[in-house]
């Protein structure tokens, strides 16, 4: 590919990334900052705890229900969009669906498409995709046109630009479009406003995502606050939607409580300035809307993911982004330590089954188990038990067969050996026994240095006696004083 | 085998033996939390979407084009984008030329490939009916169609939007239900809460993203 | 739910489990078995005693069985699943004797209550014994506070502490609110609240090792916040995250210290000074 982002381009893997992002003060109180400020704006979304839990668990009911139902929803959804003159395409692979976009463009003799914010055609490399093929392909959302215009890719799936600070974005404006640096947040906006404008207005095709899709009606609901999605699903005389198999629901109703989940979590708002729905393109008498409104739905991997009822759940994600908002490690290393699409704790989730477990074999263990991000997912995701199942498929030996794509990136006879002999000792009362009298008696042979461990810490040394010891002792002078009273 | 029964076929594969799940969607949870008595509904939505720049007022059903003519005079802009086919277009333009407005009236009543240069750049504001609005979220419900097209609640950097005091819901359920939605939606169903942000540099809120810098909200009390 | 509905099939697509409701606590009993967990055995074992102090001034006679080990966590968390269900069925053995397990440690009782279940969930025979010890376990702080309703007077001089929950204990165990109530209890002991103090220290088992740089920032924010809180002390009811956490104060060679809350609390109702 010609146009390769840096940040992807980091050679080793999740650590050495992390390493870099670190060390990065800059970077550290930009993520700091905005993820406190968005852990608030949630909390702030929902004072009554009873009013939130309810609501989850009827979202998690929800997706749930349509999971349950996948296949036969999606041929409902296409049956109805087709009814309302939206054509429907289907896509195993990425290169797939980039092929259909590329199709749908060339068809009108496009060269130009601008984009309104989509994940999905982030995990498509469209932008490349169509580059190589001399179609300028936009986006639209001030993160994202931020982000693109500096050759980055999104560090955050709702705040794309987030890693960037007002004087990052002024500079890179100086820099790419020739106008006045300025510390003016408003002003910087409005630069981006007045650029974007013309190349709505000129487009051949708009490419939106789809937050859900309603099986029900033929409907493609889009939320955003900047109107960018608007413009692009409106002013092209085209509209291609691209969205992942998963975000297809029953009803009209099942939208409610949905995104009410969607917009409190992910930004603390009550709604998004818009929730745009489309059912169609524009009628023979209407004057503006797309001529043509297409719909791509990719699978890349979904069901892969969906075949295991355990990581099915990985697909109820209404990509809200507040796993990562309130995970400690993902607000320390940032976005771009993830090195894939998704990154924060639904990432590591859900790119195993995109790219493989040998892709990202550091992720499933780039997380303590806190939890945070289990507590807060509006879907009631079990993201860390998902987590912990994937530390086990990565772990599996050829001969266990892994059921995840790629599994066993991590197995090491090694390691194994390691934890059968820890095994062994815990699992014998005389060896843990002589393992405690060891370690205790000869707690000055400690070593200095035990592997990563101290880095951060001295080298733990144990007590002068197990608490085995100290107990016996102790419960048996009880012992000795209650019958002796008696 | 195409891409369409391969997806399919994995998903049925994938479901052998099981069956769907129940519809057990609660909608007391989606309803309750968010009612209010009918004097407070304007309140609540006031509330919610003066806090995100939105200008509201509330007026009388007969004299509201005054009103508009206000808002453009107070702003000095020189066109007025409206709808002469709806009722409320009518009303204004029947007004206009009593109103001594120095603004223009331009009617959206081509496609909008025969003047998508002027309709980006040039149109100052524009004025939309809107089929109700909902308190719980402080939203307004615009239904576009062939007289009151997409774009004209969008490119303009201001738009006011006419809202009947009695079309305000509790919450996005009751609209939905009272509005029988899903026996038939328009090409393009709106929510609208406010107007055009960002908050992509640093989380400073910045309005006039892509869309309206302002909205301005006439709620019409009945005659 | 409609039993119609009831789908056991092994696609069947998953739901989340339902809210449980607040958990409902037996009348103090007679005697308890106190798992240790490794960590405390073999670096704080002094927190352990004090934890059987704790109980016996509440009258209940504490039981040690000297078989027991560790709840099997780090090979849990690590991905090694069959190592860690051999463990547990070594502590289990132990365990099931129908009386209270009372652990001070809220993420190894954790294990017990939520995990053991995952473990052995395609041996039903086991699983019934599990479901017995998850019923049985507590957390010293919450087992104090709710099954012996500790009544405290406080012996200790007037002091400011910094409280340092576990995240699986706080998450799984609810022990924050538990410990906090404790505290509550003591007149002298003022709780300061810390930056970010749900956030968690870093430790996460074998996180520490296999993400040092992560980690390691993690703990530097951590006892940061910790030493700008106010406090003379942190207090936790949790191993791992105290060895975390005095393991990096004494890496940045800093005065302040954490300590396990048994032995902060003994030492306040005990009246015996800090040795």
């Amino acid at each position: 590919m010609s146009q390769r982002i840096p940040v992807t381009e980091l050679t080793g893997g999740f650590r050495d990334r992390a390493e870099v992002a670190l060390a990065d003060g800059q970077l550290r109180t930009n993520f700091r900052t905005a993820m406190d400020s968005l852990m608030k704006k949630r909390a702030d979304a929902f004072p009554d705890e009873d009013e939130r839990e309810g609501l989850r668990e009827l979202g998690n009911r929800i997706k749930a229900r349509a999971l349950s139902r996948l296949p036969d929803l999606l041929e409902q959804l296409e049956t109805k969009l087709t009814e309302n003159g939206v054509k429907v395409h289907w896509a195993e692979t990425t290169e797939q669906a980039n092929e259909i976009v590329h199709g749908i463009i060339r068809a009108r003799q496009g060269s130009q498409v601008v984009k309104g914010k989509s994940m999905v055609s982030e995990e498509m490399e469209m932008n490349d995709y169509l580059a190589e093929r001399g179609v300028e392909c936009l986006e639209s959302d001030m993160g994202e046109y931020i982000v693109q215009l500096d050759g980055e890719k999104p560090s955050h799936i709702i705040m794309p630009a987030i890693h960037k600070n007002r004087r990052q974005v002024s500079k890179l404006f100086h820099d790419k479009l020739g106008v006045e640096e300025t510390d003016d947040v408003n002003e910087l906006i409005q630069v981006g406003r007045r650029t974007l404008r013309r190349k709505f207005m000129e487009a051949d095709v708009g490419v939106s995502g789809v937050n859900f899709a309603i099986a029900e009606t033929g409907t493609l609901l889009l939320v955003e606050n900047e109107g960018n999605g608007r413009m692009s699903t409106t002013a092209p005389p085209v509209h291609v939607a691209v969205t992942g198999i998963e975000k297809v629901v029953e009803n009209l109703r099942d939208v409610v409580p949905l995104l009410s989940l969607l917009t409190r979590s992910a930004l603390g708002q009550p709604i998004t300035t818009y929730v745009n729905m489309i059912s169609g393109p524009r009628k023979a008498d209407e004057l503006d809307g797309p001529e043509e409104v297409h719909l791509v739905l990719l699978d890349n991997g979904r069901s892969g993911a969906f075949a295991d009822a355990q990581m099915r759940q990985t697909l109820n994600c209404i990509r809200c982004g507040a796993c990562m908002n309130h995970c400690p490690v993902y607000t320390r290393v940032g976005g771009h330590t993830y090195g894939e699409v998704y990154p924060g704790p639904i990432g590591k989730i859900v790119t195993p089954h995109m790219v493989g477990l040998h892709q990202v074999p550091d992720h499933p263990s780039a997380s303590s188990l806190c939890g945070a991000c289990g507590d807060v997912c509006p879907v009631k995701i079990p993201i860390p038990e998902l987590l912990q199942r994937l530390r086990q498929e990565n772990v599996k030996s050829p001969a266990e067969g892994p059921k995840v794509k790629d599994g066993g990136a991590k197995y090491s006879r090694k390691e194994r050996l390691i934890w059968r002999f820890w095994q062994t000792l815990n699992s014998s009362p005389v060896l843990y026994r002589l393992f405690l009298w060891g370690a205790t008696r000869f707690r000055k042979l400690t070593p200095k240095h035990v592997g990563p461990w101290t880095e951060n810490h001295t080298a733990p040394v144990p007590a002068k006696r197990s608490l085995h010891d100290l107990a016996r002792e102790h419960l048996a002078r009880e012992h000795l004083a209650r019958n002796g009273g008696q | 085998m195409s891409a369409r029964s391969n997806i399919l076929n994995k998903l049925r594969t994938g479901l052998a033996g099981s069956i769907p799940r129940p519809d057990d969607f609660d909608e007391r949870l989606v309803t309750e939390p968010w009612q209010y008595a009918p004097e407070d509904r304007i309140t609540r939505l006031r509330n919610l979407m003066e806090a995100v720049h939105t200008e509201i007022h509330q007026v009388h059903s007969d004299n509201w084009p005054d009103k508009v003519a206000a808002i453009l005079a107070e702003r000095n802009l020189s066109n007025l984008l409206h709808a002469p086919a709806t009722a409320h277009g009518q009303k204004l333009a029947e007004y206009w030329p009593k109103s001594g407005s120095s603004a223009q009236l331009l009617a959206y009543d081509r496609p909008v490939e025969e003047w998508k240069e002027e309709l980006f750049w040039q149109v100052d504001a524009s004025l939309t009916g809107t089929v109700g609005a909902i308190a719980a979220t402080g939203s307004l419900v615009l239904w576009p169609d062939r007289h009151e097209p997409r774009l004209m609640s969008l490119l303009p950097p201001l738009h006011i939007a006419l809202l009947k005091a009695s079309e305000i819901e509790d919450n996005l359920y009751a609209m939905m239900q009272r509005q029988n939605w899903s026996a038939g939606l328009p090409t393009n169903l709106l929510l609208v809460s406010g107007p055009s942000k960002t908050a992509d540099i640093e989380q400073v809120l910045a309005y006039g993203a892509h869309g309206p810098k302002e909205l301005v909200v006439l709620i019409l009390e009945d005659a | 739910m409609s039993e119609l509905f009831y789908d056991a099939a092994p696609n069947a697509t998953r739901v989340a489990p339902e809210r449980p409701g607040p958990r409902q606590y037996p009348a103090k009993p007679r005697e308890v078995i106190l798992f240790g967990t490794c960590v405390v055995d073999l670096f704080f074992p002094e927190a352990g005693l004090d934890a059987i102090r704790l109980l016996e001034r509440e009258g209940v006679r504490v039981h040690f069985p000297e078989g027991q080990s560790c709840c099997g966590q780090p090979a849990w968390t690590s991905g090694y699943a069959s190592e860690a269900r051999e463990v547990a069925r070594a502590q289990l053995a132990i365990l099931d004797a129908g009386m209270p397990v009372v652990v001070p440690s809220g993420s190894c009782a954790g294990m017990f209550r939520q995990h053991y279940r995952e473990l052995f969930a395609d041996e039903p025979d086991t699983l019934a014994r599990v479901e017995v010890l998850a019923e049985h376990t507590f957390e010293l702080t919450e087992f104090l506070l709710n099954v012996c309703r500790v009544d405290w007077q406080d012996l200790g001089e007037p002091t400011r502490i910094a409280l340092h929950t576990s995240c699986s204990a706080r998450r799984e165990m609810n022990t924050h609110l538990h410990a906090r109530e404790l505290l509550g209890k003591l007149a002298k002991v003022e709780r300061v609240e810390h930056d970010h103090e749900s956030e968690c220290c870093g430790f996460g088992g074998t996180f520490s090792v296999r993400m040092p740089e992560v980690s390691g920032a993690m703990v530097k924010d951590k006892t940061q916040s910790l030493m700008t809180s106010g406090a003379d002390e942190m207090v936790t009811a949790d191993g791992g995250c105290l060895m975390n956490i005095n393991g990096s104060l004494d890496k940045q060679q800093q005065a302040f210290r954490g300590r396990h809350l048994a032995s902060f609390l003994w030492e306040r109702v005990s009246g015996e000074g800090k040795a």
